[in-house]
């Protein structure tokens, strides 16, 4: 629990973390909410030579209607995204999920870019993000870029994000009043989902599954079945299709997969409600 | 106005809430350096090399040593000889965890990167994990002075074949008693400081007499100048009642390298280093009638004992069996135990001690007699209880004469708050529908035996003696301070003993203070284990400041004129009974206490002093009727208690809200065991709940609402009449919670759970029964 040696740099801009990473290279690491980071330089399962510290670039925190989009800063909190009357309105789901991170410590200090950033399966924001068709916008050398929250989960804490980029906002489409539901089982309240289900529905609907594969986990067929107004028992016979799930002490594929078809049909009914 | 049985606000609370208390980590004396382990990452190897070349040469490094640097030194007291831990393994490995080496550095950040700079070469052998394959044929030995893993067997004296052959029933059940990290919010922590006028550790531990007792044995030098401070202890639940390595190596490097070296236990290394409880497994045989009724008993405990046996883990098994016929009249019970080693982490005391098992095996068995015969639950523990005439009650077992309860009673109590009808009819109603989630109603009629104890009782623990001390001191302003042997961790002993002596005394409550955890404070002392503190320490702080107070009535009648005999207090004041108006105050007395020309004929200055070592003919034995209702998700398996009612026989009750605050925290720790709590090993010996992630320990939020309720049977071995409540709940609730899943999923032929109940385990069998 006693991290090894690092330095710590400051980050002043978007532009001065651009630079600082190009200084620093691969043995860099930026710090945002530092709630998943840390944890892992405590166990000394992450060991990097220097920290950037990006939580003092204001320019990052923030949450704005932008035509057809809601966007929201990278290093905007969960907190901040939990209790904002803008995403209440007009990402539901998104507002819903924020409060379903952690604990409140843990919400009142992470952000929202660095739990997308880390890319963890069991996290709860990439499936919200997953399910409503979010776009990240990815800053580098050569300036802005897009992507789909699809294409960028790559693999287990692994995401589209390139040495010497940042993730700089969150562009939502809006789901002003459709449908939605997050399903989540744990054992504890404040434990990662053993399985969870971020629904989406109305006129782009999205379904993704919470630790049911090695990454972040768009469920594609189900997606598509929803959005041909398929019923519900067909979306659950695809719900499972693509997916990888873990084994370990709370569940075998079998009962993830089995979770994950109750979740689902349970998220249906909230939805509706 | 009595204070005893009064809700009086915690002493201790303004400190440790505002982040005021003083734990050892907390404590950096000038020049303070710091102690890293490196522990064993292999069940069982032989050690071919340490590097330690790399971790020397680090700047700021002060020391790096290994087993060949104490090679002279004894073992680590505990153990049981041949068998014990050395500080540092020698050669061999036999845990995850042990320790293998340590690092003193100017920092603790310096200590951790040394520690990773060392190299340890294992040559890994085979490990056993478990009791089945510590016990298997041709399994590896880990002492080879054993020639095989079982430590000690108890055989049946009797093991009553004719009683159940005759017997018109039996049933039988194999129950795994899951290990569990007792997980205190404040690890193993110390700091020692041997200069040239002694030694002086300071520990976060439950009994610093008993660790200056043994450290000035160990070590050989005297005890006026050993010294042992536990300052605020956070938690312990029986962990910090163990002598670990940690404790010797710092005093050494201390004297070794001349400054102070404090050592605090990670997270991490709480989880497998801290010693474990429970780790036991039962058979168990029960005879009984058509009507439920009970003819004979039979069980055998195998205790795991870990790779390296101590005192107190020895002694769980004795505790078990004793207990093992719970609060029931079983003509004919036959008890046998066996202590047997594996590679893991060694285990000892935790919150219960060996009666949380004997409790849960008995009334599991209660519940299934009833599933066999058709007989309720709650009537068949009626139809077996030890009657409420019948104490002193002599048991099977010679530790055990069960000296008052009110087992019907207790239950009778219980059921006023459960609607017990109307469960059962929702709980039928519900199985005839499949979207309802199931219903199960669990009941446990308990019994602990607690108070530690007669004399005898701790000394086959390895202390000094089963008293407590208890000074009583009036200052000469005419406030008091007591000095506790009974050193808290938690328990508001601070405030509890305040109340009793302020009841003795007719000395306000707030000009009371209690004073713990210092061998150069405190005259002598045992501890805080097995819900002795109030039982025997209260006790002893009530004997002596009732002799104090008798003496300041034989000042207060000398400097009125009058008969001690006539005297009485109100409001701080003596006066003869009848005639307030003339009166001497409380001060006044403890003024003149001090001054030999005021004190009547035959009195000495200090008469208001007393110290007591507080003898106690026998141990206590609190009991309670508990209720669980949970419900069962039929599509996740997910248990949720919807209710918990429980109703405690703890004797007197001194403070109603410390009372209820251990129970509601012994219930969450039953629960945490039931639900959530399991330490586990893969075969070769690696813990797979090695962090909090995997480890569950639930949080307020994971927990149901109590409903309390209190019955009161007197503790006839003391004038205070308090058994204890430190351990109850832990006791109660597991088969409280057990019983009601089972019953919820009884209609499917489920006869036994074993814990944690976890949602898999629920989703199987419900599968199962499709």
């Amino acid at each position: 629990m006693i991290p090894a040696q690092f330095d710590y740099v400051e980050a002043t801009s978007v532009a001065d973390a651009i630079r600082l990473l190009a200084e620093h290279g691969d043995e860099a690491k930026l710090l945002a909410g530092g709630h998943s980071l840390i944890p892992l330089m405590k166990l000394r399962l992450v060991t990097p030579a220097t920290l950037i510290d990006v939580t003092h670039i204001k320019e990052l925190s923030y949450i704005k209607e932008d035509g057809n989009n809601i966007v929201i800063g990278a290093l905007t909190r969960h907190r901040d995204i939990e209790e904002s009357d803008l995403v209440k309105k007009h990402l539901p789901l998104v507002a819903h999920v924020a409060g379903e991170v952690g604990d409140p410590q843990v919400r009142n200090r992470g952000t929202i870019g660095g739990s997308l950033v880390h890319g963890d399966p069991a996290a709860d924001l990439p499936a919200a993000a997953l399910a409503t068709g979010a776009t990240m916008v990815i800053a580098g050398k050569n300036g802005e870029r897009r992507i789909s929250a699809q294409d960028f989960f790559v693999d287990f804490l692994e995401t589209d994000v390139q040495p010497g980029e940042i993730l700089v906002a969150i562009e939502f489409p809006k789901h002003t009043d459709a449908g939605w539901a997050y399903e989540k089982f744990v054992r504890r309240a404040m434990d990662y989902s053993i399985v969870g289900v971020a629904l989406q529905l109305g006129a782009k609907p999205g379904v993704a599954l919470v630790n049911m594969s090695n990454k972040p986990h768009l469920a594609v067929s189900a997606s598509q079945a929803i959005g041909k107004g398929a019923a519900i028992a067909d979306v659950l016979a695809v719900i499972n299709d693509d997916t990888n799930p873990p084994e370990d002490l709370n569940a075998t594929v079998e009962y993830r997969q089995h979770l994950a078809r109750v979740l689902t049909q349970r998220a249906f009914a909230t939805a509706s409600k | 106005m009595s204070l005893v049985g009064a809700r009086v606000l915690r002493k201790e609370d303004p400190n440790l809430i505002t982040g005021n208390g003083q734990y050892v980590d907390d404590l950096q004396p000038a020049g303070c350096t710091s102690m890293v382990f490196v522990r064993s990452t292999e069940a069982h190897a032989k050690i071919r090399s340490i590097d330690t070349a790399e971790a020397l040469a680090l700047p700021g490094v002060l020391a790096v040593w290994t087993s060949a640097n104490i090679a002279q030194l004894a073992n680590c007291p505990g153990g049981l000889p041949g068998l014990d831990q050395p500080l540092l393994a020698k050669d061999i490995v036999r845990f995850v965890g042990e320790g293998v080496a340590v690092v003193v550095a100017t920092d603790r950040y310096i200590a951790a990167d040394a520690a990773e700079l060392i190299i340890v070469d294992y040559e890994p052998l085979p490990a056993v994990a478990s009791l089945s394959a510590a016990m298997a044929p041709g399994a590896v030995v880990l002492h080879e002075v054993l020639g095989g893993n079982t430590v000690h067997f108890q055989d049946f004296e009797n093991p009553l074949n004719e009683a159940f052959a005759a017997a018109p029933r039996t049933a039988s059940l194999h129950i795994v008693n899951n290990r569990c990290a007792p997980s205190p919010i404040e690890p193993n922590v110390c700091l020692a400081d041997w200069g040239r006028s002694g030694l002086t550790l300071w520990a976060a531990f439950q009994a610093p007499h008993h660790l200056r007792n043994t450290i000035a044995q160990y070590f050989g030098i005297p005890q006026d100048s050993t010294r042992v401070v536990a300052p605020d202890v956070g938690g312990g639940f029986g962990a910090k009642i163990n002598f670990v390595p940690e404790f010797f190596l710092t005093a050494l490097l201390s004297k070794e390298i001349g400054k102070p070296v404090k050592y605090t236990q990670t997270r991490s290394e709480c989880l497998v280093a801290m010693l474990h409880g429970r780790a036991q497994e039962h058979d168990a045989s029960v005879a009984f009638d058509n009507d439920g009724r009970i003819l004979a008993l039979k069980l055998t405990v195998t205790q795991d004992q870990g790779a390296y046996p101590n005192g107190t883990g020895m002694g769980l098994p004795v505790l078990t069996t004793a207990m093992a016929a719970g609060c029931y009249r079983i003509p004919a019970v036959a008890i046998s135990w066996r202590n047997v080693v594996t590679n893991t982490t060694p285990v000892a005391a935790y919150r219960g001690a060996g009666r949380p098992e004997a409790s849960f095996t008995i009334e599991r068995l209660i519940d299934l007699i009833a599933d066999e015969t058709g007989v309720d639950p709650v009537e068949v523990r009626r139809r077996n209880f030890i009657p409420v005439d019948a104490f002193p009650y002599a048991t099977h077992s010679p530790l055990a004469m069960y000296d008052s309860g009110n087992f019907a009673g207790a239950l009778d109590e219980l059921l006023k708050h459960v609607n017990y009808d109307e469960l059962k009819k929702e709980q039928e109603k519900r199985r005839q529908d499949p979207a309802a989630k199931l219903l199960g109603i669990g009941f446990a009629s308990w019994l602990e035996i607690a108070g530690f104890g007669p004399p005898g009782s701790l000394e086959a623990f390895g202390h000094l003696a089963s008293w407590e001390s208890a000074q009583v001191r009036i200052q000469p302003d005419g406030s008091a301070i007591i000095f506790t042997g009974a050193s808290p961790h938690g328990q508001g002993t601070v405030t509890t003993y305040a109340q009793i002596a302020a009841d003795e005394l007719g000395i306000d409550f707030d000009r009371i203070s209690v004073k713990h955890g210092d061998t150069a404070v405190v005259p002598q002392g045992i501890g805080t284990m097995g819900s002795r503190a109030v039982a025997v320490g209260g006790e002893g702080v009530k004997t002596a400041s009732g002799r104090v107070y008798e003496n300041a009535k034989r000042i207060a009648a000398h400097l009125l004129e009058a008969s001690a005999e006539d005297i009485i207090i109100e409001d701080e004041k003596f006066f003869v009974k009848g005639t307030p108006a003339r009166s001497v105050p409380w001060s006044e007395v403890a003024w003149k206490s001090f001054q030999p020309l005021e004190l009547p004929g035959g009195m000495e200055p200090g008469a208001l002093d007393s110290t007591v070592f507080q003898q106690v003919p026998n141990f206590s034995f609190p009991s309670g009727a508990y209720c669980c209702v949970v419900e069962i998700d039929r599509e996740t398996g997910g248990v949720n208690i919807v209710n918990m009612y429980l109703v405690d026989d703890c004797g007197t009750v001194i403070n109603p809200l410390l009372v209820e605050g251990q129970v509601h925290g012994g219930v969450a720790q039953g629960i945490a065991q039931a639900l959530y709590e399991h330490m586990l090993y893969d075969p070769s010996g690696v813990p797979r709940t090695s962090t909090f992630m995997d480890y569950l320990v639930p949080a307020a939020s994971d927990l149901p609402g109590y409903i309390t309720g209190r019955i009161n049977t007197p503790n006839p071995s003391n004038t205070l009449g308090a058994k204890g409540v430190g351990e109850s709940g832990s006791v109660g609730a597991p088969p409280a919670v057990v019983n009601a899943v089972v019953d919820a999923l009884s209609h499917l032929g489920v006869k036994h759970i074993d814990m944690p109940v976890t949602p898999i385990k629920v989703w199987n069998i419900l599968e199962g029964a499709k």
